[in-house]
């Protein structure tokens, strides 16, 4: 097998840029300047409640990733070829936009004198508050990584024989059965990586809760920022910080992997 | 201080409107003025700069975001580019957004950089760690022009390490045709006004943030007292359920929009602010404030000594400190650049407040002891991350209900699983 000789070049790049800075965060959450601690990860305690709230808001935007998504990727994968190309673009297309000018329009759009007030105003409804809100944060997580939900999900589902909803429907299954036997137990593996890809970037941002949620809806990502480039500078509590995350994550994904069927018992 | 580069779309709009603001009442004197000087700018001292001409040296300057004169809008001087010509000395010049950016970035020590401009209480604790290194003032003859009150500040007691480049107060930016207070009673306590709920925004660093605080409640701005300090962190958290949001650069953005009513923030760049919307004035409130100075430094790893203090020389002269000052639109300390001022700028209460107030009422930040500056990154944290009581109640348990149900959930399923294999 002279084959595996060509993954040499990303080997040498996951041990250099993933292996390497991966170890060091351990190596910089266990130590302080006298050696070994635990003291790093012992403060971590404190944030509790910013690490529920992180973990809280970004389950909310995935569910609500999943749901918005689930329908419109089964639709697209029954279209016809040639519009579904067209779709997937127009899917794609806000991702051409740079993230953080995507979540900066949502600033306008939410503000108090923002657009959506003022056509609320307008319409005799009042304004509301809609900018930092914790609210304002899903809204900015659901916003930005609804792509990455779509595009698993769409992609597992395309592969989806037609022939095996006409063989549900002359088994006598109704459409309900139909959706819950067949087609949610085959798209299985892609609910498991959409959401896996919704929620690990949505657990760690920091730039949609600073924007969106006006500095006061903290939450793990901003944590870690202020430890590294805030007024704290403390790396080693950043580091233990992260290294908690992903141990948190690490957890949270091995759950989701349950739910994927390597076997063919539910179909 | 002046955390300027926040995006391109607001970097363009403030470089936009802040060349606006200072170059528009200054235009056409400083047209012709400009043209005559771009070919004979005049120093003191030419030979003192061609020392080093023909031997390739480069320096690395690290600035703030938008904060010297770059000649890319009509009628200002590319300062670096004057330097290169006179001097033959290149420039690499990059920019930060915050001085713990700087601090990050030097002590990580990744990068080597020459001349540096952090701020009043970096500089002090930059001195403390050995990051900084002492000044030969014999090869910056220029520091004469610095004025006497901006010479050995607290920060660097003996003026060993730094030469000021500019200074500037907080005030407080208001939209006048909403608060209906006269500009004269205006004071702090503004910014806890229930009037005005959800229409206030707050400085999204502890420093800022617990300075207005302290003055409040009459403690000095450099206290290391833990019960004043927890006395301020009380403050912010009453504050906090009018506070619209804790924000930095956005405040541009919010309070020229109108989406915000009061916002504190730095003198230079209110003025930015109020030329984006008529009806926003400013305010230095006369209970005291925070003198904040940015001086030019030299870091202790420097590998072109020599040069960066030919830099910082060059940034002193006079011509050139006017053509900086005049764009970024702070205050001086640089007295012959001040005297080419014009006189409504001189006499701006929002630039140059009376030296009587500066020397009564305001503080320059020294830098905390580690304890001090942890006990109020913790309370700032805490502050910030408290919940509106009644969401965090339920945020937990319905949290901890959730993981159960998970659990209980991929358990059965897996039970079924097993039992379904063994038909």
């Amino acid at each position: 097998m002279k084959l595996k000789y060509f993954s040499a070049p990303y080997l040498v790049w996951m041990i250099i840029f993933i292996l390497v800075p991966l170890l060091m965060i351990g190596f910089f959450a266990l130590t302080d300047d006298n050696g070994f601690t635990l003291k790093y990860i012992s403060d971590v305690g404190q944030y509790a409640n910013i690490f529920v709230r992180s973990i809280w808001l970004s389950l909310i935007a995935t569910a609500i990733c999943l749901v918005v998504a689930y329908p419109v990727s089964f639709i697209l994968s029954r279209m016809e070829k040639h519009k579904q190309g067209t779709m997937l673009m127009i899917v794609m297309l806000p991702m051409w936009m740079n993230f953080l000018l995507r979540t900066y329009a949502w600033m306008t759009l939410l503000g108090n004198n923002g657009i959506i007030n003022h056509l609320l105003g307008l319409a005799g409804l009042g304004s509301y508050k809609l900018i930092n809100t914790s609210g304002a944060v899903v809204l900015g997580m659901v916003y930005n990584y609804l792509p990455f939900m779509i595009l698993p999900l769409y992609s597992v589902m395309v592969k989806i024989d037609r022939s095996l909803f006409e063989a549900a429907s002359d088994l006598g299954c109704s459409s309900g059965q139909t959706l819950f036997r067949v087609i949610i137990p085959l798209s299985v593996p892609g609910i498991t990586s959409g959401v896996t890809m919704v929620f690990v970037p949505a657990i760690s941002t920091f730039i949609i809760s600073r924007m969106l949620g006006g500095g006061s809806n903290l939450l793990i990502g901003d944590l870690i920022e202020m430890q590294f480039l805030g007024n704290a500078y403390n790396p080693h509590l950043g580091a233990a910080i992260s290294l908690v995350l992903m141990v948190i994550i690490l957890v949270i994904m091995t759950v989701m992997n349950q739910f994927d069927p390597d076997d063919q018992v539910l179909m | 201080m002046k955390k300027k580069v926040f995006s391109l779309l607001l970097a363009s709009l403030v470089g936009v409107s802040a060349l606006w603001s200072c170059a528009s009442d200054t235009a056409e004197e400083e047209d012709t003025e400009e043209e005559s000087s771009a070919q004979t700018l005049t120093v003191s001292d030419p030979d003192y700069y061609t020392r080093f001409k023909g031997q390739n040296i480069s320096i690395n300057v690290y600035n703030w975001g938008e904060y010297i004169s770059t000649g890319a809008d009509e009628g200002t001087l590319d300062v670096n580019g004057e330097f290169e010509k006179l001097t033959g000395i290149k420039v690499n010049y990059t920019n930060y957004a915050t001085n713990e950016e700087l601090y990050a970035k030097l002590k990580g020590g990744a990068a080597s950089y020459d001349v540096i401009i952090p701020s009043d209480y970096m500089i002090s604790k930059m001195i403390k760690e050995g990051m900084v290194q002492k000044l030969d003032m014999d090869n910056i003859p220029n520091f004469s022009y610095i004025m006497d009150n901006f010479r050995n500040q607290a920060y660097d007691p003996a003026n060993e390490y730094s030469v000021p480049y500019t200074w500037g107060t907080v005030g407080i930016i208001y939209d006048t045709t909403m608060v209906d207070i006269p500009k004269e009673e205006i004071d702090w306590d503004l910014l806890w006004n229930e009037d005005y709920a959800d229409q206030i925004l707050m400085f999204d660093n502890p420093r800022d943030a617990f300075a207005i605080a302290e003055i409040m409640q009459g403690y000095s701005l450099n206290t290391e007292n833990f019960d004043e300090l927890e006395d301020a962190a009380n403050k912010l958290k009453k504050q906090k359920r009018i506070v619209q949001g804790y924000v930095m650069d956005e405040v541009f953005d919010k309070m020229e929009a109108g989406d915000a009513l009061i916002a504190p923030y730095y003198a230079g760049d209110a003025l930015t602010i109020l030329e984006g919307n008529d009806s926003l004035d400013f305010v230095v409130p006369k209970s005291g404030t925070n003198l904040f100075v940015d001086a030019m430094c030299i870091p202790a790893a420097a590998r072109q000594k020599e040069a960066a203090e030919m830099y910082i020389n060059f940034m002193c002269e006079p011509d050139i400190a006017f053509a900086n000052i005049d764009y970024i639109c702070y205050s001086t300390p640089h007295q012959a650049a001040y005297d080419m001022l014009d006189d409504d700028v001189k006499n701006s209460p929002v630039s140059y407040p009376d030296s009587q107030f500066i020397a009564d009422k305001t503080t320059v930040f020294v830098n905390l002891s580690d304890e001090a500056n942890l006990k109020m990154q913790n309370l700032w944290t805490d502050m910030k991350s408290a919940e509106d009581e009644n969401s965090n109640r339920w945020i937990v348990p319905v949290f901890l209900i959730f993981c159960v149900l998970l659990m209980i959930f991929v358990l059965v399923r897996r039970y079924i699983r097993r039992k379904k294999d063994i038909f």
